[in-house]
């Protein structure tokens, strides 16, 4: 079978610099195509890549927008890398993260105006708890009985957004809030601490820079790091040399949703500052992006968590700014998704013009 | 509960059941080639905002259910040429798609929300309709339900008794072995996903077009992946898909009958109940390990290279 008359030939080994070149091919593409919608829409291609691309990236603000939005992105990104390279495809950490949020924001709601100035501690410990939790809800069901964690872990975040609203709406409403679904601000003590005034970079980017390199580090020194790796690439050679498969599914899922569960917590405590119906635009689900774009590798999700931020503050610009809508953004990401796995593919295999495609049987029959 | 208020549950039910049957049916095909489409719910977001906005552009619904079809076969040959033909892992392909569509359609779809829709009423069974408590029950709804039935009576016979669904079948078990007696492996799976692409197009443009009928952000709702949990519950089996869908539509219905009735339970919690089912129902098929192998297509997900 052929495609466009060509077929795939696998190469010897994948292209030189394939992990550079593909994301950069990557990244092109969707470039081209976000100017393609623009054109479509009616604005000046130009200066509308200028407003995604490269106006987020301007005076100390901007930077500080883009480290704000690049912690829960990193975070979450980082717990997916060891899921996918444990091949546990978890594919809920939004929910995770929204989990996080609400064990998060239900302890913040707990300071008074005179507690400890370190209690926000508690408010990212038990957002981490929450996260972990819902994790474990995904690797029990699939270690016990077998249930597919794609559809679980995804159907779980459909559970955990209705949960957040059934809170927001009902236990956590704040009873002097003229009954908008919102729960009351936090207290000072209760918030992330913001490590770089005058922007609202919090201590959450310096946590998620620690989480990406203690990720690196765990699965190039440690034992249980590669066991993780052995049981996602090569699962026979896994089982023969007898590590556990239950291991890394419990591991990975446990670090993803605890990761995750911080990311909901230093969003809450962070530049939210209360609980409110959506704590999250899809941060779990582009962190799926970005852990792709990093090539699952925990250091190279800093980089793309950077570029998914300038995305969603690019999205944002151009929509207050060119009038575009918010959408746009979610239809670069997954553009940007599908462009890579292209490039990946033109990377790995070569496309060769099809000779006559002569299956085995009819070879056969030839001779 | 009186005989006409469960005659109006049954109808009920079968309408939120019809979407998911269509969707699961079409991915059914696909996944007994050997290919799993993540991308459903996305297929189906994008179906539900072309078939709306054909709809209302053109005034037919059959325009529009047209319409769906073809965006969700456009969405699958997105996936088709990567998934199949150049061989990308399957799953982050289906979820790319789902991705693009969720904002593909969200993009596409600003004009037509909170636009209303004034369809003329669906034609009527002749005489059926007017059987006393069954004709309400059951054949008082829109033709696409009865066209979902044929849908599977001829899934369930293509694909288990003619020499074609012996084919798809084989692909899905054992592409190698196929591809050596000299079937085209890879034209035969891009085949079954363009199907598969077509029914969750005829899906979501049953929900915008007929359920709902609205264009709302998101509006499928999950709905592509309680599809993809159907095919797993019904252990790829059509006439076992049909039950699960109907299945699902009855929780949903369960939920809009415990808030009709006033039951003391916040309305987010109900909302919950068709994607705790979802994890229910897994839990269960899936416990069994040999019940699930016994029809689990041997090269589900697995990418096939000549």
């Amino acid at each position: 079978m052929t495609l466009f008359g060509r077929t795939l030939e696998t190469r010897p080994a994948p292209m030189a610099g394939a992990v550079v070149i593909s994301p950069i091919l990557a990244l092109f593409a969707t470039a081209v195509f976000a100017a393609l919608l623009m054109l479509w829409v009616g604005k000046d291609p130009l200066s509308g890549l200028h407003t995604f691309f490269i106006a987020p990236m301007q005076g100390l603000r901007g930077w500080g927008e883009i480290g704000l939005k690049m912690t829960p992105l990193l975070l979450a990104a980082v717990g997916l890398v060891l899921c996918y390279r444990a091949n546990v495809w978890n594919i809920g950490a939004e929910g995770q993260l929204v989990v996080g949020g609400i064990c998060g924001g239900a302890v913040a709601l707990l300071a008074g105006p005179d507690s400890h100035p370190a209690f926000f501690v508690w408010v990212l410990l038990a957002g981490v708890l929450g996260g972990m939790f819902w994790g474990a809800l995904v690797a029990l069901l699939r270690d016990r009985f077998n249930a597919n964690e794609i559809l679980v872990s995804l159907m779980l975040v459909y559970i955990a957004q209705f949960l957040l609203m059934y809170l927001v709406h009902g236990p956590l409403k704040d009873p002097n809030g003229y009954n908008f679904p919102y729960s009351a601000n936090f207290e000072l003590a209760a918030l992330a601490p913001r490590i770089l005034p005058p922007t609202r970079v919090n201590l959450g980017f310096v946590l998620a820079l620690i989480a990406a390199v203690a990720a690196a580090v765990f699965l190039r020194r440690s034992m249980a790091g590669y066991r993780l790796l052995v049981a996602g690439a090569a699962p026979r050679a896994a089982r023969y040399a007898g590590f556990s498969a239950r291991q890394s599914l419990w591991v990975s899922l446990l670090a993803c949703g605890g990761l995750s569960g911080l990311a909901g917590a230093v969003e809450v405590a962070g530049p939210i500052e209360q609980l409110t119906p959506s704590i999250s635009p899809g941060y779990g689900f582009a962190a799926i992006i970005v852990a792709w774009l990093a090539r699952l590798s925990p250091l190279g999700c800093i980089w793309a968590a950077f570029i998914m931020s300038v995305v969603y503050i690019g999205g944002e610009l151009a929509q207050s700014r060119l009038g575009l809508p918010n959408a746009v953004s979610g239809v670069l990401q997954g553009v940007l998704l599908l462009s890579l796995l292209v490039a990946d593919a033109l990377m790995t295999y070569r496309l060769r013009p099809a000779l006559k495609s002569v299956s085995p049987a009819q070879a056969g029959q030839r001779t | 509960m009186s005989l006409d208020a469960l005659a109006a549950l049954i109808a009920a039910t079968l309408a939120a059941g019809t979407p998911l049957l269509l969707a699961a049916t079409g991915l059914l095909v696909n996944e007994r080639a050997g290919v799993l489409n993540l991308g459903a719910e996305g297929m189906m977001l994008i179906a539900a905002v072309a078939g709306f906005a054909a709809g209302v552009e053109t005034g037919s619904v059959a325009l529009g259910f047209i319409a769906g079809l073809f965006a969700g076969m456009a969405f699958a040959g997105i996936f088709a040429v990567l998934a199949v033909g150049l061989a990308t892992n399957q799953y982050a392909t289906g979820l790319a798609l789902t991705l693009f569509g969720t904002g593909l359609s969200a993009f596409i779809g600003l004009p037509y929300v909170g636009r209303a829709s004034d369809f003329a009423a669906p034609p009527k069974l002749a005489w059926l309709s007017d059987i006393p408590w069954l004709g309400t029950a059951v054949f008082s709804q829109h033709p696409m339900v009865y066209l979902a039935w044929l849908l599977v009576a001829f899934v369930a016979w293509m694909l288990l008794r003619t020499r074609a669904g012996l084919v798809i079948r084989a692909v899905g078990e054992s592409p190698e072995s196929a591809h050596a007696l000299g079937y085209p492996v890879r034209t035969i799976r891009m085949a079954a996903v363009l199907f598969g692409g077509a029914c969750c197009g005829l899906a979501g443009a049953f929900l915008s077009l007929v359920y709902t009928p609205l264009w709302v952000e998101g509006m499928v709702a999950g709905r592509g992946w309680i599809a993809l949990a159907l095919t797993t519950f019904a252990t790829w089996r059509p006439a076992r898909v049909m039950l699960g869908a109907y299945l699902f539509g009855s929780v949903t219905m369960i939920q809009f009958y415990l808030q009709g009735q006033g039951v003391a339970i916040a309305s987010q919690l109900l909302s919950m109940l068709p994607y705790l089912a979802t994890i229910i129902v897994l839990v269960l098929i899936s416990s069994n390990l040999s019940f699930i192998r016994l029809n689990m297509p041997a090269s589900l997900g697995k990418p096939f290279k000549p």
